[in-house]
């Protein structure tokens, strides 16, 4: 496609060009790490609990060994024996977490020994013969459940179910609830649910015992997981090597597979073979470790007659599952966004993360912001309702104007800049709302249930990690970095060093983009490699929506230094001051004099070749690295936990139209307009894509997808023929309207988009079935909404008026 | 393992191929593992998301449900098989490139293979139509929006005669 100039005036960025990655995907080349194939690896199948909680009395192993083709079976015995247990976010050192169960499994599905086998098939078939006696424990599967006093411990020594709990008061609230002139409280509860990636994780490893060097293919997106693997392998950090080259298969925060990790390297240089595990959709499901928030709300809201919005009272109880890990944490990054886009100038927050006797939890696409989104635009649905009011009217009431940026929310959190009423209006233009009230009106006079649903959502982005901190005082982690390495070779090419796997972002574009527009040379010549973490500068990986701030920023910081050492070297060969001097397409000229120039070929071979050309005090060779501390920083809390959390804050509001089949609760959504203001883009194509795939996941989580538990603490929805993922069918046309203001934080005005429109597509939706279901006088607040769920409040309506 | 085998003859992207495999080996398996053909991959194993799809005697299906063995004297066309005779990408793979049909290209292989599917029985599919024919092709990245600008901007283009 033919090249666009920019609105913004950039040479490249925010044009619409193709990305660096996509050929490879669609000839079928791209390199996940289930195409890692090592020279004589062999291959892991595991062998999971069945009981929801219970003690392990044997293991027998014999079997499985006299399979043919079966190298090994580790058990938990000897796996907890040779390595540490794995991080905890929170300060809970005695839930301790380990890829293979010793003593005590705590959820079905939990792995209790990995058989080692030529082929994954012969690995299945022994897995099978492996005989482990259990004995049957209490357990508990209902978060509220697991509060009581009495409940069963998922983890004895730590004394409590309760992971962490505190509440926050930030603001009067006491006094606003006492002088509002109106309180409504209701639940609001987000179900069990995940990103579920395509491709479920995959590790291998390899160790040489003549280097001491285990290297590790992962498909992984994860801060500190060389760290954490190596820590936990007992091993010093630069005898891991993991190989940030591999394509990862989808993850949206997901693949953070360390416990694979773990026994995997471990298995590597226990037996000196390569091996690898590739987890089944079952395996990934049940035993992954990858589910999401599953939280509900207690809000109160005070408000007054004039729909002004005084005061929340937030209690949310997120159920964890069977171990920590960061999950907790998840409670914690709403704190800088726990009034949404709104002035709401006092707030109680009360956080409870519990244990229950389920797969354990997972970050996931927005750290629980859309969990938090959710409850909040309900809570301004309902006021609407409360005060007949109409919901775009008092959201424009509460919304932040233009002119109060930076704005400084009441847990402690500045926004950065944002025109939240111009998004919302253009969104309103461009579905045109007067038409399609007409739209729902007509269908409920024809008597169909016709809903419209509004949102307006914030997304918190430049990942920093303010949450530990908060969560955790044990935790002094304020820095959280990424870094850019950019350099010029020989021959006059560019080539970017990334230092983490992409996994969809487009990151390599990026890069490539960003360097392009500092230097003034076609990205499309620029290459990008992956790092791995032995040769990587520090990173933190593509978490909270960070790499077009934090990634972007430091490249464009390593291409500016390259760019004053081209100045600096002409300068010193024209003999003048570097401001004389103009760069042009990466040539170097003296101001006003185009003939007096230096190109770019020749600067190239003056820094590789002619020191005697080169100003004294400049490295020769061509090459520079920045690394870049987030904008804002995280900061420390103050004692009631006030906290500058993520720097920068996109908007997003979604307006949706849904029509439910009374006889079958079917939802079918006919319009969907999403209004988007993420700052400058790099690159449209990617940033769309993203808000298109979070939408997605967004209906996946609002209509489908649950990680549904019988009372006997199974999951029953371990495979994609009852976990429900929307196809093409499902998800609608859906059209994006951009909008830009700038952040004053990042080198380009750009904000974060990784997490866009799963931060407000819940609560849209939600907002619009409850708008359907108006006018039989019932309501839903519990994600999803399944069809069954939606007919049963239809047909009690029905049942109702009969 | 003394595991028995069967001979199999299958044509794979225009080469003959020749192979003794177990019964239960599947076709998939085969394909990545033994031709080293990994464009094909494996999502749900269990015939739901269609990342495993390729063509067979030209018609899409999940090599994740079908044995090796049942592809015997069968003609099968992966991702790799998709591009022109010249190596080139076809018109529909540049589609893809062109709208960004894709993001993390885990399920790319399987779109493509059903969006083939879709043009070679369809040349003038309307939005329904393709999102019909994609319906048993999950994507978590992209929503699915321009997957389905990329296919009509491949039937466009391949209507006026690109290749």
């Amino acid at each position: 496609m033919a090249e666009e100039k920019s609105p913004s005036g950039f040479r490249y960025i925010g044009t619409k060009r193709r990305t660096k990655e996509d050929p490879r995907f669609v000839t079928g080349r791209g390199h996940y790490a289930a195409d890692i194939a090592l020279p004589g690896m062999k291959h892991i199948a595991l062998v999971a609990s069945p009981h929801p909680s219970a003690r392990i009395v044997s293991i027998n192993t014999k079997p499985a060994l006299a399979v043919p083709g079966v190298l090994y079976v580790l058990t938990g015995e000897e796996f907890q024996g040779g390595t540490d247990a794995l991080y905890v976010g929170v300060d809970a050192p005695k839930v301790t977490r380990y890829a293979l169960a010793r003593g005590i499994v705590r959820y079905a599905g939990e792995w209790v020994a990995a058989v080692v086998a030529d082929t994954r098939a012969i690995a299945e078939d022994a897995a099978e013969l492996v005989e482990v006696e259990y004995e049957s424990l209490p357990y508990v599967i209902d978060p509220e459940a697991a509060l009581a006093p009495d409940a069963h411990l998922v983890h004895k020594a730590h004394g409590s179910n309760v992971l962490y709990h505190r509440k926050f008061v930030w603001g009067p609230v006491e006094e606003a609830f006492a002088k509002a002139d109106h309180k409504l409280a209701f639940r609001a509860t987000w179900g069990r649910s995940s990103t579920v990636p395509i491709e479920t994780f995959g590790v291998a490893a390899q160790w040489d015992a003549g280097t001491g060097l285990l290297d590790i293919w992962a498909s992984i997106q994860m801060p500190k997981f060389p760290d954490q693997a190596a820590r936990a392998l007992k091993l010093p950090g630069n005898a891991v090597r993991v190989h940030f080259d591999v394509d990862v298969g989808g993850s949206y925060g997901l693949k953070r597979g360390i416990k694979h990790t773990v026994l995997v390297g471990f298995l590597a240089k226990r037996l000196g073979v390569p091996v690898r595990l590739i987890e089944d959709r079952l395996e990934n499901m049940r035993g992954g470790d990858m589910h999401g928030p599953d939280r509900f709300f207690d809000m109160q809201v005070a408000f007054d007659r004039d729909g002004t919005i005084r005061a929340l009272k937030i209690r949310a109880v997120d159920d964890v599952g069977a171990y920590a890990g960061r999950s907790p944490l998840q409670l914690g990054k709403p704190v800088g966004a726990i009034c949404g886009p709104y002035q709401i100038r006092a707030i109680e927050y009360e956080p409870t993360s519990v244990m229950t006797n389920k797969t354990p939890q997972e970050a996931v696409r927005g750290f629980g912001q859309a969990p938090t989104n959710f409850a909040l635009e309900r809570a301004m649905d309902r006021v609407a309702r409360y005060l007949k009011m109409d919901r775009i009217e008092l959201r424009r009431k509460n919304l932040i104007r233009k002119d109060q940026f930076p704005y400084l929310i009441p847990s402690g959190t500045s926004y950065d800049s944002g025109d939240y009423h111009a998004v919302l209006d253009k969104a309103l233009a461009a579905i045109d709302y007067p038409a399609l009230e007409r739209e729902r009106d007509e269908a409920r006079k024809a008597g169909r249930l016709a809903g419209i649903g509004i949102s307006t959502c914030l997304e918190p982005s430049g990942g920093n990690t303010s949450f530990e901190i908060l969560f955790n005082p044990k935790n002094e982690t304020t820095t959280w970095m990424d870094s850019c390495l950019v350099r010029v070779d020989l021959s006059g090419s560019i080539t970017g060093l990334m230092n983490t796997s992409s996994s969809g972002q487009g990151h390599e574009t990026l890069v490539s983009t960003v360097i392009g527009e500092v230097l003034e040379r076609d990205p499309a010549a620029i290459r990008v490699i992956h790092a791995d973490s032995l040769s990587a500068l520090p990173s933190n990986s593509p978490v909270g929506s960070r790499m077009a701030i934090m990634l972007g920023g430091a490249a464009a910081g390593a291409a500016r230094k390259i760019k004053d050492t081209l100045v600096a070297i002409a300068a010193h060969n024209f003999e003048c001051s570097p401001q004389d001097l103009e760069y042009r397409d990466g040539n170097v000229n003296v101001k006003g004099v185009p003939s007096k120039v230096l190109t770019w070929d020749q600067l190239v071979e003056i820094a590789h070749r002619k020191y005697h050309q080169m100003p004294p005090g400049i490295e020769p060779g061509l090459q520079a690295k920045f690394v870049w501390e987030v904008p804002t920083g995280p900061t420390v809390p103050t004692p009631d936990g006030r906290v500058q959390m993520y720097p920068c804050y996109s908007f997003e509001t979604h307006i949706v139209y849904v029509e439910i089949d009374p006889d079958t609760g079917k939802p079918s959504l006919k319009r969907y307009v999403c209004g988007h203001d993420c700052g400058v883009m790099i690159n449209p194509d990617i940033v769309h894509g993203m808000t298109y795939g979070g939408i997605a996941h967004g209906i996946g989580a609002s209509l489908y997808e649950k990680f549904a538990y019988t009372e006997d603490g199974q999951l029953a929805s371990g495979t994609f023929m009852d976990y429900l993922i929307p196809s093409a069918m499902e998800v609608p046309d859906i059209h994006i309207v951009d909008h830009c203001t700038p952040s004053p934080l990042t080198t380009f005005g750009q904000k974060g988009s990784g997490e866009a429109g799963y931060l407000g597509a819940p609560a849209a939706i939600a907002n619009a079935v409850n708008d359907a279901l108006d006018p039989l006088g019932v309501s839903i607040d519990t994600l999803p909404m399944s069809h069954l769920a939606l007919w049963e409040r239809i047909s009690s309506a029905a049942k109702k008026s009969a | 393992m003394s595991e028995k085998l069967y001979s199999i003859s299958v044509e794979v992207n225009g080469v003959a191929r020749s192979a003794h495999v177990p019964a239960r080996l599947s076709l998939v398996d085969w394909l990545r593992d033994d031709l080293r053909l990994t464009g094909t991959h494996v999502g749900c194993e269990h015939g739901i998301c269609g990342a495993c799809s390729i063509m067979l005697d030209g018609e899409p299906v999940r090599s994740c449900l079908m044995y090796a063995v049942q592809a015997d004297g069968h003609r099968v066309t992966t991702v790799e098989g998709l591009a022109n005779p010249d190596g080139s990408m076809s018109v529909l793979q540049d589609s893809f490139c062109k709208c960004h049909a894709m993001q993390c290209g885990y399920c790319t292989p399987g779109m493509l293979i059903a969006a083939k599917g879709l043009l070679e029985a369809n040349r003038h599919p309307s939005d329904t139509e393709i999102r019909a024919a994609i319906g048993g092709n999950l994507c978590r990245c992209t929503g699915y929006q321009q997957i389905v600008d990329a296919i009509h901007d491949a039937a466009r283009r391949m209507a006026s005669g690109a290749k």
